[in-house]
């Protein structure tokens, strides 16, 4: 493709390199290192559901177990199927007995390896299979049925009730959106488990459970049938419980999932060791479901300038996609992220924010980039909000994103209403359709304020990749470089939950979903 | 020839003539698209006060639901004259006269704590009246000389800001509250007053809290020195800590 912004690509492999090598020494943390979470995950996948008679879920309870007893270096599924060969009980089964105190999984006598593995990787075959059926899902409906066109419309529901939540998404669907993005009941990602059951009460949201996802699943994919589109789920697969999320929405057929490797720790202040390690295995999960990633560097332009702090974005992009390379996302299915977020009153603003977005394409060329609305200079002038969203809805067809998380004339007064939706709606359909081929027809001037700009923020974010390279992600999040946030190595929630894996260290899922590509 | 005067104790909408009463609204009514609903959507415009009503839009939301575009003419009117809504009281000075106000009359550096608390994790608010950059122009509280501004973040408990004002001997708390879902906000802002009180310091901080809907006036009623709104910055609720430290000899 040839560069509309005259972007050298040399600085561009330049800053791809840095990021590279970043990753890198993270991964050698991360392969290292396991955590609560992550050994829930296995359980999880191992069949493993339900919760005891105080609610707390099941693989909460048998990770407990495994790490009272100091075996979880080992891994679950080594205990998990320790226990299988012993008593010959199903996973589920051998849950139950733990929760009724019957069954202490590192007490039960060590079984031969061979046999232990045999057992686990049977039915976490069956699992992963189970996933890869869903992705197969997927694909059958949108070629049968078909799909939106891109940029994807993409809404969010947030009644706190699954079921109000349904009404609210078919409208939406109905009405042209092509993502429904439940949003979570506020503060769910700092609890260290996932809620169970079908959820009818939320503050700002509605609790991410298994069933929730279920329910909406099957809701879209009626509407979706109605519409003639297929409408993809979106969830969120952050703080404390990533990759228990990412699996369960694996399970249940999500579409997408927020999943940012650095958003946890900055913005809900979760140990920064904890979120790389999870982020890494809910990764390998939404890779291998084709499940698009969401990637949150909007989030950098609420609390620092978007002006100033715009070569961040693009740095934290660059660190985006190496680690999803690492765990296998194909670069299809991320959604790297980046927002609208300028001062309105700012001269020239709109030129800055096409450079900013065109970069990002031209940078990014296969990624489903996610767009973010303005939300920091809304007011409660909702005519002049409309007319933001309506600029916002422009650069994002000129510049060809992927998925336009719709900016609401109401942002700055309450979660959507039914026709505040329907209004966004609108106004991108009429956007996207009236100038659908703008970016085909429209070069940008030789050295012109939109080059220029592009060039600058790329140069910027180069330096700042090549500075972390040297000083290495832990010490560049503890000197507050990306959206001004500082978080220490050790401080934050959930450090205790991270442990070293010991000799023998067992986790099947990494294997059989990179496919050997680890 | 000379307009009419408004009459102040009798007050309505304006549209293009004074009286005329025009007023806009838009509302959904949870009835399918049809001559029936916009109908029913014009019988409550005239129930909500509006002569005249006539349904310029109305639009199929997908679900049996119908959008609608109201315009009709307010009938009642309001006596503006004897309306008295209670303020903030604070000159407001710049962030350098804040500064010298510091220097001078206090003679020390004023601790502030911030915190978007319970379950809120919006912290647009708190970051722009606290972070360096501020917001729209008006550099926050990290950056005036003369403060040690501590910004704890979201979703801080209520517990957690109180054992760090004591920790830091915070002289002023602002508390943000932003997603107010459901009215958690007034619980939330009532048990920090109790808790600051069982504590026994609540007479030895500035207690102050803002977001989109809290008025000053709802902020005295749950115990608050003070309550900003939307449109607040930075130097607002600086010249309104420092002087109130003052006025309550608390420097």
């Amino acid at each position: 493709m040839i560069s509309k912004l005259n972007i050298d690509a040399s600085i561009v492999g330049k800053a791809r390199g840095a990021a590279g090598n970043i990753a890198e020494e993270v991964q050698k943390f991360i392969e290292e290192h396991t955590t609560v979470t992550v050994e829930r995950t296995v359980v999880r996948l191992l069949g493993i559901d339900g919760v005891d008679e105080i609610d707390t879920p099941l693989p909460n309870v048998v990770v407990d177990n495994i790490k009272e007893g100091g075996g979880l270096g080992n891994g679950a599924a080594y205990w998990i199927g320790n226990a299988m060969v012993q008593t010959g009980n199903t996973p589920q089964e051998i849950a139950e007995a733990v929760a009724k105190g019957e069954l202490d999984l590192t007490k039960v006598p060590a079984q031969k390896l061979e046999d232990i593995q045999n057992s686990i990787n049977g039915i976490a075959q069956k699992t992963v299979d189970r996933i890869g059926n869903n992705r197969k899902k997927r694909e059958d409906f949108i070629s049968n049925v078909g799909e939106g066109k891109k940029p994807y419309l993409y809404v969010i529901v947030a009644t706190g009730n699954i079921y109000e939540d349904v009404v609210q998404a078919q409208a939406a669907a109905r009405q042209g959106a092509d993502v429904i993005a439940v949003i979570r009941s506020t503060a769910q990602s700092l609890l260290d488990y996932v809620p169970y059951g079908a959820t009818t009460e939320g503050f700002g949201g509605t609790y991410a459970t298994q069933e929730n996802f279920r329910i909406m699943r099957k809701a879209l994919d009626e509407v979706g049938e109605e519409v003639g589109r297929y409408i993809r789920l979106c969830n969120y697969c952050s703080g404390l419980c990533m990759p228990e999320i990412a699996a369960m929405g694996a399970i249940e057929g999500l579409d997408m999932m927020l999943n940012d490797a650095l958003y946890g720790i900055l913005f809900r202040d979760i140990n920064m060791q904890r979120t790389l390690v999870d982020q890494y295995f809910s990764r390998i999960i939404n890779g291998y479901a084709g499940i698009i990633i969401n990637t949150g560097e909007d989030n950098y332009l609420t609390t620092a300038d978007a002006v100033e702090e715009a070569h961040t974005v693009l740095a934290s992009q660059f660190i985006n996609e190496q680690f999803a390379l690492k765990a296998g996302v194909p670069e299809e299915q991320m959604g790297l992220g980046h927002a609208f977020e300028m001062n309105p009153n700012l001269e020239n603003g709109f030129l800055w924010e096409l450079a900013q977005a065109q970069m990002a394409k031209e940078i990014f060329p296969k990624a489903p980039l996610k767009y973010m609305p303005p939300t920091k200079f809304k007011t409660g002038d909702i005519f002049k909000g409309h007319v933001q969203d309506a600029m916002f809805n422009m650069i994002s067809i000129w510049t060809n994103q992927g998925i336009q998380l719709l900016g609401m004339l109401t942002e700055a007064i309450h979660t959507p209403h039914l026709h505040d939706r329907a209004l966004a709606i609108e106004n991108a359909k009429y956007i996207f359709n009236n100038c659908r081929d703008l970016g085909e027809e429209i070069e940008f001037k030789k050295d012109g304020i939109i080059q220029k700009r592009a060039q600058e923020v790329l140069f910027n974010a180069t330096n700042l990749l090549e500075q972390i390279e040297k000083e290495g992600i832990f010490s560049t999040i503890e000197g507050g470089k990306f959206g001004g946030v500082k978080r220490l190595r050790d401080g934050g929630k959930g450090l205790e939950g991270v442990m070293k894996k010991a000799e023998g260290y067992f986790n099947p899922f990494v294997d059989m979903m990179l496919g050997g590509n680890k | 020839m000379a307009l009419e005067k408004v009459d102040l104790t009798k007050v309505k909408p304006y549209g293009d003539t004074l009286n005329d009463g025009m007023t806009q609204v838009s509302f959904t009514l949870p009835v399918p698209y049809g001559d029936e609903s916009k109908e029913a959507a014009r019988r409550l415009a005239i129930k909500m006060g509006l002569e005249e009503a006539s349904v310029v839009e109305a639009k199929d939301l997908g679900v049996g639901y119908t959008y609608f575009v109201v315009y009709g003419k307010c009938q009642h009117t309001i006596d503006y004259s004897t309306i008295q809504v209670p303020k903030v009281e604070v000159d407001t000075m710049e962030k350098e006269e804040v500064e010298a106000y510091i220097e001078k009359h206090i003679g020390r550096d004023v601790v502030i704590l911030g915190a978007c608390t319970g379950t809120d994790a919006h912290t647009v608010g708190i970051d722009a009246i606290m972070n360096m950059k501020g917001f729209d122009g008006h550099y926050g509280l990290e950056r005036y000389k003369g403060m040690e501004a501590h910004n704890l973040g979201s979703q801080v408990p209520n517990e957690e800001l109180v054992a760090k004002a004591i920790e830091l001997k915070a002289d002023a708390l602002l508390v943000s509250q932003v997603v107010t879902q459901k009215d958690v906000h007034i619980s939330n802002l009532t048990e920090l007053v109790e808790l600051l009180e069982a504590e026994g310091i609540r007479d030895k901080v500035v207690l102050v809290c803002g977001g989109p809907r809290l008025s000053h006036e709802l902020a005295k009623e749950l115990g608050y020195d003070a309550g900003f709104g939307s449109g607040s910055y930075a130097e607002d609720v600086a010249s309104f800590v420092v002087e109130e430290m003052v006025k309550r000899k608390l420097g």
